[in-house]
């Protein structure tokens, strides 16, 4: 802990969590711009950098302004959207599961998207809001369903989980009665992605980051005395229903973001947390650290999605799926393990 | 009494969901008291204390903080005034004893004012006070109870409210920290704090109190200092406990000496045997 004092006023930083903060952002950047070099023309950095700073020839500064730079931002704001939302998740439900995969939002968004996709052939920010909708009605079930006298945590969980297994169902009987060429974009969109994704996606993703992520700072502190029980939190002075509303709503708002312009990536939220709090060696995920972390996986994710396979550029939520698997089965396993 | 004291709770009826627990509840907690609730298992101790610590809102009536309803005030304010040490608060993972006793500062913050001077002079008297300075780098699931229990207590300390509700402050205590403790509490009642304290034990109550609280069913039963109140007719009826009370010879206040139920009863089955 390190504490800066001036005139009366004085901030506390975790040094380590700083760092590591830091570190992960320099690292996302860095991929970032590895990811702007590659593609069908691979460009040299150089020549990125130079575009970047506005100096590029005319080609060069279609392929890094029209095709990659797009791609790129949704890539870095998604992975820090859904990083800082696992966080507060996972805080507020005291729960490494607790996060907006598990808990039903992105089925829910899915479920938005795939109507609007499906049903009301729309296309472009209409699934992406169809997807807002879809996450935002799926959490507000989720939360009335669960609430008895307040919100308990592992019900909101069970509650979460339940909800999901219903809308599973249902997506999957709106792509069964689709035609055919319909249900493969669909298919294709609920593995999420961010192939192809241009301005209008960066802008919807970057509003939810923008506005959201200082919300969601602001009360984080709040969420240390929420840990120790909701007692302890009222004791101290948190306004503990408010407080959690605020940060849940806020919380789902960045998932719904994400989601809706990249689809439902999945397992970035569930690892991005306890990974930068690993790092940090603190015992709950700054929602800062959080968010680097979420952005420097996605990023490295899209790398590892356009250059696994040779010339072939698979969708992000594959690689992420497959990681979060492997993650998720360590993360049993080493319970397990300390159980014993 | 015409004024009413800072503290202070009106007609409460006290509920978990339907299972009422109290009603119409008054209680009165006189300013600058160490007052001591006593009473049975189940008769609402705890629950009056959290009632009072506005952690448990209750069905009807109010406690009044300084006049107003507690429920009226912003939380940040009551929690500058009034402290509470809960029965059995979650132990956090991965938190070190320094960093925990430091969230009981949390009132005094601000998103600009994390870490003040006064935060640290608070957090390092408190940890001195209840002798957990040594466990400052300590994570806190793995102490031992009575270790955690001081712990709390310094959390609650740094919080620094003239008031402060303690509920069983001793449990998971040995014989001379749970005197440790109380002695910290009749110094901090000494500097001029208003203590209300849950207490199981009738003699510590009687050594420390200079206000009892009877409690029985949910209902206060007697109400002043323990020469007074303690008598062996209330122990009796309140705990079905026959007993004789008698000076402390330590320090003159009252203390119960439970009849020895278990070898009457014996000696009494052998008279029998021998009729």
């Amino acid at each position: 802990m390190t504490v800066l004092r001036a005139a009366g006023w004085s901030v506390r930083v975790h040094t380590r969590a700083l760092i590591v903060g830091v570190v992960l952002l320099l690292v996302a950047l860095a991929v970032a711009l590895v990811n702007l070099t590659t593609g069908d023309f691979p460009i040299p950095v150089a020549d990125v950098l130079r575009s970047l700073a506005g100096r590029g020839d005319a080609g060069t500064d279609f392929i890094v302004y029209e095709l990659r730079l797009p791609r790129v931002l949704v890539t870095l704001l998604v992975g820090a959207a859904l990083g800082a939302s696992g966080a507060v998740f996972q805080s507020l439900t005291r729960n490494p599961l607790g996060s907006p995969d598990f808990v039903g939002l992105t089925t829910g968004a899915a479920t938005g998207a795939l109507i609007v996709l499906l049903i009301a052939d729309g296309s472009g920010a209409q699934v992406g809001a169809g997807a807002i909708v879809g996450c935002v009605v799926t959490a507000v079930a989720v939360y009335l369903l669960a609430f008895r006298r307040g919100v308990q945590p592992f019900r909101l969980i069970l509650m979460g989980i339940g909800v999901s297994a219903l809308l599973e169902a249902l997506n999957s009987y709106l792509i069964y009665r689709a035609r055919l060429n319909e249900a493969i974009a669909a298919q294709v969109w609920l593995i999420g992605s961010v192939n192809g994704r241009g301005w209008t996606e960066v802008v919807i993703v970057a509003v939810a980051v923008v506005v959201l992520v200082p919300v969601v700072v602001y009360f984080g502190r709040d969420l240390k005395m929420l840990a120790l029980g909701d007692e302890m939190a009222v004791l101290h002075g948190v306004r503990v229903e408010r407080t959690r509303a605020v940060l849940a709503l806020a919380a789902v708002g960045l998932s719904a973001g994400a989601t809706a312009a990249a689809g439902p990536i999945a397992f970035v939220a569930l690892a991005a947390p306890p990974l930068a709090a690993r790092l940090s060696r603190s015992p709950s995920a700054g929602i800062l650290p959080a968010a680097a972390m979420g952005a420097a996986l996605l990023c490295a994710g899209d790398w590892a999605a356009q250059n696994a396979l040779p010339g072939n550029d698979i969708p992000v939520g594959v690689v992420t799926a497959a990681l979060g698997g492997v993650y998720l089965t360590w993360l049993l396993f080493r319970e397990r393990g300390a159980r014993r | 009494m015409t004024t009413d004291p800072r503290l202070s709770a009106h007609d409460l009826t006290l509920a978990y969901d339907k299972r009422v627990v109290a009603e119409q509840l008054d209680v009165r907690i006189a300013d600058g008291s160490f007052t001591v609730v006593v009473g049975p298992n189940a008769c609402g101790k705890s629950t009056l204390l959290k009632a009072l610590a506005r952690v448990l809102k209750p069905q009807s009536g109010a406690v009044l903080l300084d006049g107003q309803a507690i429920a009226s005030y912003p939380s940040k304010h009551v929690a500058k005034q009034l402290g509470m040490l809960p029965q059995s608060p979650i132990v956090p993972g991965g938190i070190v004893v320094e960093e925990l006793v430091g969230r009981g500062r949390f009132a005094h913050q601000r998103l600009l004012r994390q870490w003040s001077p006064e935060d640290e002079a608070a957090v390092a008297a408190a940890m001195r006070l209840t002798e957990v300075s040594d466990l400052a780098d300590r994570f806190v699931d793995e102490l031992s109870g009575g270790q955690r229990q001081r712990v709390w207590l310094a959390m609650a300390l740094a919080q620094q409210t003239p008031i402060l509700l303690l509920d069983e402050p001793t449990t998971f205590l040995d014989l001379s920290h749970q005197f440790e403790v109380l002695d910290l509490c009749a110094e901090l009642h000494e500097q001029g704090r208003t203590i209300v304290a849950v207490l199981h034990d009738l003699n510590h109550a009687c050594r420390y109190a200079t206000e009892l609280i009877v409690m029985k069913a949910g209902e206060v039963v007697a109400q002043g200092s323990p020469a007074e109140v303690m008598t062996a007719r209330l122990v009796e009826d309140v705990f079905a406990m026959p007993c004789r009370v008698i000076d402390d010879p330590e320090t003159g206040t009252p203390m119960v000496v439970p009849a020895d139920r278990h070898r009457r009863r014996a000696s009494r089955t052998a008279e029998a045997a021998r009729a």
